[in-house]
């Protein structure tokens, strides 16, 4: 049932890609239709594997002389994420229902359908990306993701969009021609004549190819999760992308990494994480370095979001701080600490959806500002009160406000640190500490300051063209976004039921 | 060998030749007063039906080949088969583009000289023979240049031919040194008799000598650094089905020698098992003489893997940048030729050779399996240059402005295939690379050339920009000139089955696999 999450998507692509081009509101219908029936399915697939462990969905022959199947199958991690995926698809459709597809591209016609093309090429790969238990498989669809947004970002995007958009296909490919690399070396070692992810992670490759495989593959696929200092085209790329572009990168593209580094890394070399023998300043493991640059990563990204003047800057280094929260969860490598670096990935998908949509789709494209200064003398809060106050939540959920799913995650990634190496803990909490801080600054500033407006003329301008209204996909995108957040942080179970099983797996598969 | 053997075997050449006169008869003769339309199609079409008469031709053949003496002169079936039914195919794509292109003379001239240079290239993938070699590289290269300069009202199409033709001449007299060398150490002119007569009398300087020559001579052929220097210019300046076909199957004829010369010379080949009682031996003498010729070969491939992509990076023109990328291709293939499984001395020397056969033979159906998708994309790729600068005069990439609103579906065409070229999947050119990168750690899994094909990912993730440069003129940037840009029909069906077919193939990497595998048993 979860496969049609994929050819419904891809489908709905290519026929997106045949309509004309002169009809945006059929584009919009049919891109929604094809979201909502993906989400539908993940749900009942979500549904369906409640209490189940994995499960294959199909298996046949892809590429037979060198073992590769077409086999796609789901645990609890990749319904998780399929339902992650499903959720933002819709929520990115629904911000982008009446934004101007010629607003940036400088074209004199609409490419809505194309625009949704594209949009769903890539939620067609992260399905793919996350039902993928064949290495090969995963491969293919975690590159196919990477393909569309280039193009998204670079036609519909905003600031510096050709620079934004190249830089984060560069980053992309380079990381995916290490996990390349690294997949090509374990197809070899292995002699298993499979690349099966369930054949493959029984190979029990030798330690000293784990050692260097491991890293490769890590870091390839942590280039895509924003681990510090291979994160910069992070801010970069959703600055430039458009709203749902930046939606989609930091809800679901950025999951695509964690989630390779914790399927294929940790899932296929698990003693690339033992001791090295010896400790240099403290550190005696690739563990011990990830872990590191994952604390760092949360640490500094919230102290530049701290200083930001752009809005969409802010939530941009915000997201390489959270997801640090996702890799130092998966390096505790125990089964707390892990849960919540699964969970975080959700949370985190949501989130950071709906922080974009808030700032880029509501407030960006009715105020034409982005910058503190400039939103300052607006007084967003008294004329757009539905955008201020879901801020605030979106914003209190971020911070970790217990009742969201954020607290919940963030906290089980923080006892799982604790039991390995309380130092980080002590750390990330500064990086806690300070995104609240961050959050409350763009908050008071963007949305409730009181600063006068640079001129009476402003002012009356102001008075004279009230904002447009909001509409009802903006309200019905909030709800989606903030009703998540709010369920998984209420009865995290639901989620954690799956999720626990899934890591137990994982964790004992590996030989540990 | 009996006239009738001979017959049998060059029935394909033959068959070439024949539709070659009869497009020349046809033309000069009934069609000298029709439209040029008219005498480009038709003599294009009788040049399709030749070469699809050859390929029926093909399978009647036999496997036997054609020998003289005891020694195998041409092979047959094989990979000798797929690369012919490679060139074949090919060649009829190239001969359809004729068709739409902007050739205002002699249009039955040129469909002649090309199927002659094809039959060259037929003759060439099968040769087992010195001699025959180099007849078959002669009869393809002369069809060549001329086809190179057939714009005869272009300045830049006569330099580019002229520059073409000196280093062809040159190169072709590198090669016929190092042949003479060759017969000179090993007596005979086969392929095998050499291999079998050096690893009798061991290595001595002269080999790699006459090694070197050849290396550097065939590296003209398949534009490999440092002997590429033709390319860019030859791209440049020759008509679209001329850069298309030197693209195409110039490199697959190219190849496919490489490949018999490599699992002769540079694998254990044929001859160790017809060598009679010393075998052992003989493999053991093998193994210190032949396997060392491939570091040359390594040297120039991660040399054009390298620059090729590096050059591209900065090329303004869509020809010069296809035919950079051409020469990081050449690169990426030349890795599969020349990597080799090294003997260390430990245990018996022919039972290491019989294990390393495989995945040799799996090797060169990797390097066919590159050679044949890569030329099929890069006639698209040629295809989509000529269509645009039909209507625009120019070959820049700023020509390629807004291609996405004045044609929606070249430019789409051009997303798959140049996306095919970068190596990105569901498209074919990813399973080709992946599939050649396997082969070649599966001969040998040792540090060089792990660290080759790992340099080799990594250049063709940078080639990712290049190609992109070129989309994103196609997609991203606004158009100049909003004109729809016309596509003629029969341009525009080839390129769309071209693109369909690298889609397809993309998504069951199998089928060719499978097709490659029919003709070689132990793969």
């Amino acid at each position: 049932m979860l496969a049609w999450t994929i050819y419904l998507s891809f489908a709905g692509a290519l026929v997106l890609a045949l309509l004309p081009k002169d009809k945006p509101a059929w584009a919009r219908w049919v891109a929604l239709m094809v979201a909502v029936a993906g989400l539908a399915l993940a749900v009942a697939g979500f549904a369906a594997g409640m209490g189940q462990g994995r499960m294959i969905i199909i298996d046949l022959p892809w590429v037979p002389s060198m073992g590769i199947h077409y086999l796609l199958a789901d645990d609890g991690i990749s319904r998780v994420l399929v339902l992650l995926t499903g959720l933002a698809a819709v929520a990115g459709i629904l911000f982008s229902w009446n934004v101007d597809h010629r607003a940036f591209s400088g074209d004199a016609e609409h490419r809505t359908n194309e625009f949704f093309a594209f949009f769903l090429a890539l939620i067609g790969g992260v399905y793919g990306v996350f039902l993928s238990f064949d290495l090969f498989l995963l491969f293919v669809f975690y590159e196919i993701a990477i393909v569309p947004k280039y193009f998204l970002i670079a036609i519909w995007g905003s600031t510096r969009r050709e620079y934004g958009a190249m830089k984060l296909a560069l980053y992309s490919f380079a990381g995916s021609a290490m996990v390349l690399i690294g997949l090509l070396a374990a197809y070899t070692t292995s002699g298993s004549h499979s690349t099966s992810l369930i054949a493959l992670g029984a190979a029990h490759f030798p330690v000293g190819f784990q050692m260097w495989c491991f890293p490769l593959v890590f870091v390839g696929f942590a280039i895509l999760a924003g681990m510090w200092p291979l994160h910069t085209w992070a801010p970069t790329g959703h600055v430039a992308a458009p709203t749902a572009a930046s939606m989609l990168l930091a809800g679901v593209v950025m999951k695509l990494g964690a989630y390779g580094c914790l399927r294929v890394g940790i899932g296929l070399f698990p003693q690339g994480l033992d001791p090295w023998g010896f400790s240099f300043l403290g550190v005696g493991s690739w563990r011990d370095v990830f872990a590191i640059l994952a604390v760092v990563g949360i640490v500094y990204g919230a102290l530049v979001a701290l200083v930001q003047s752009d809005f969409k800057f802010i939530i941009g280094y915000s997201s390489v701080s959270h997801m640090g929260f996702v890799l130092l969860g998966l390096m505790t490598l125990n089964q707390i600490g892990m849960d919540g670096a699964v969970l975080q990935m959700f949370s985190h998908g949501i989130l950071a959806g709906l922080l974009f949509a808030i700032v880029c789709r509501i407030v960006y494209d009715r105020t034409h500002a982005r910058e503190l200064a400039q939103l300052e003398t607006m007084h967003v809060a008294k004329r757009l009160p539905f955008a201020a106050w879901a801020f605030v939540i979106a914003g209190m959920a971020s911070i970790g406000m217990p009742g969201f799913s954020g607290f919940v995650a963030e906290f089980q990634v923080l006892v799982g640190a604790w039991m390995v190496n309380p130092w980080w803990v002590a750390v990330a909490g500064v990086g806690i500490v300070v995104g609240v801080a961050y959050t409350w600054r763009a908050l008071q500033r963007g949305f409730f300051s009181d600063a006068p407006p640079p001129s009476a003329h402003v002012l009356e301008q102001e008075q004279g063209h009230p904002l447009e209204a909001i509409t009802w996909p903006e309200v019905t995108g909030v709800a989606l976004l903030v009703g998540a957040s709010l369920w998984v942080g209420l009865y995290p179970r639901i989620l954690l039921g799956s999720i626990e099983p899934a890591v137990k797996a994982l964790l004992a598969g590996g030989g540990r | 060998m009996n006239y009738a053997d001979l017959f049998r075997v060059t029935l394909p050449e033959t068959v070439l030749e024949a539709a070659a006169l009869v497009v020349l008869l046809v033309d000069l003769g009934l069609l000298r007063g029709a439209a040029q339309q008219v005498r480009r199609a038709v003599a294009a079409l009788v040049g399709v039906a030749g070469c699809g008469a050859a390929y029926g031709a093909l399978q009647f053949e036999g496997r036997a080949g054609l020998s003289f003496d005891g020694s195998t002169l041409l092979a047959a079936g094989g990979f000798a088969q797929v690369a012919q039914s490679g060139i074949l195919l090919l060649t009829a794509l190239t001969l359809l583009l004729v068709i739409d292109s902007d050739l205002r003379r002699h249009a039955g001239e040129y469909v002649a000289v090309l199927l002659m240079a094809a039959s060259g290239g037929l003759l060439i993938a099968a040769a087992q023979d010195l001699l025959v070699i180099f007849i078959g590289l002669e009869l393809l290269s002369l069809g060549l240049y001329i086809l190179t300069a057939f714009a005869k009202n272009s300045g830049k199409s006569a330099e580019a031919a002229l520059k073409y033709y000196l280093f062809g001449g040159m190169s072709a007299a590198f090669l016929l040194f190092g042949f003479s060398y060759f017969y000179g150490l090993g007596g005979t002119t086969s392929i095998a008799g050499i291999e079998l007569a050096i690893s009798r009398s061991g290595p001595s300087p002269l080999l790699y000598v006459a090694w070197i020559l050849v290396v550097a001579g065939l590296g003209f052929k398949v534009a490999a650094v440092p002997f590429h220097l033709w390319a860019p210019d030859a791209y440049e300046g020759a008509p679209a089905p001329a850069a298309a076909f030197i693209a195409s199957v110039s490199k697959v004829a190219s190849f496919a020698l490489l490949v018999t010369l490599s699992l002769n010379w540079l694998m254990p080949g044929v001859s160790l098992a017809g060598a009679g009682s010393a075998l052992e031996q003989l493999a053991r003498q093998y193994s210190q003489t032949w396997p060392r010729l491939a570091t040359i070969l390594l040297v120039v491939a991660t040399a054009s893997i390298l620059w090729g992509n590096l050059a591209a990076l900065v090329q303004v023109s869509v020809r010069r940048l296809l035919a950079y990328s051409a020469i990081a291709h050449a690169g990426y293939i030349l890795l599969g030729i020349a990597t080799v499984r090294a003997y260390t001395g430990e245990g018996s020397a022919l039972a290491f050779y019989a294990a390393a056969a495989a995945p040799a033979a799996r090797s060169a159906g990797a390097v066919l399996y590159y050679v044949l998708t890569y030329g099929l994309t890069t006639i698209g790729a040629f295809g989509v240059v000529a269509v645009v600068e039909q209507a625009t005069g120019s070959d820049r990439m700023d020509a390629f402005m807004g291609l996405h609103k004045r044609n929606p579906l070249l430019a789409a065409i051009l997303l798959v295939l140049f996306l095919s070229l970068a190596g990105i999947p569901p498209l074919v050119g990813f399973w080709a690379k992946f599939n050649l990168f396997a082969a070649v750690l599966g001969v040998s899994a040792g540090v060089v050339p792990f660290a080759l094909v790992a340099l080799a990912v990594a250049m063709s993730a940078v080639s990712l920009y290049y190609y992109l440069q070129v989309l994103k003129r196609a997609y991203v940037m606004a158009a100049v000139e909003e004109t729809p840009l016309v596509a003629r029909p029969v341009s525009l069906a080839v390129l769309l089955a071209i693109a369909a077919a690298v889609l397809l193939l993309g998504c069951f990497p199998a089928l060719l696999q499978n097709w490659i595998g029919s003709f070689v048993p132990t793969l």
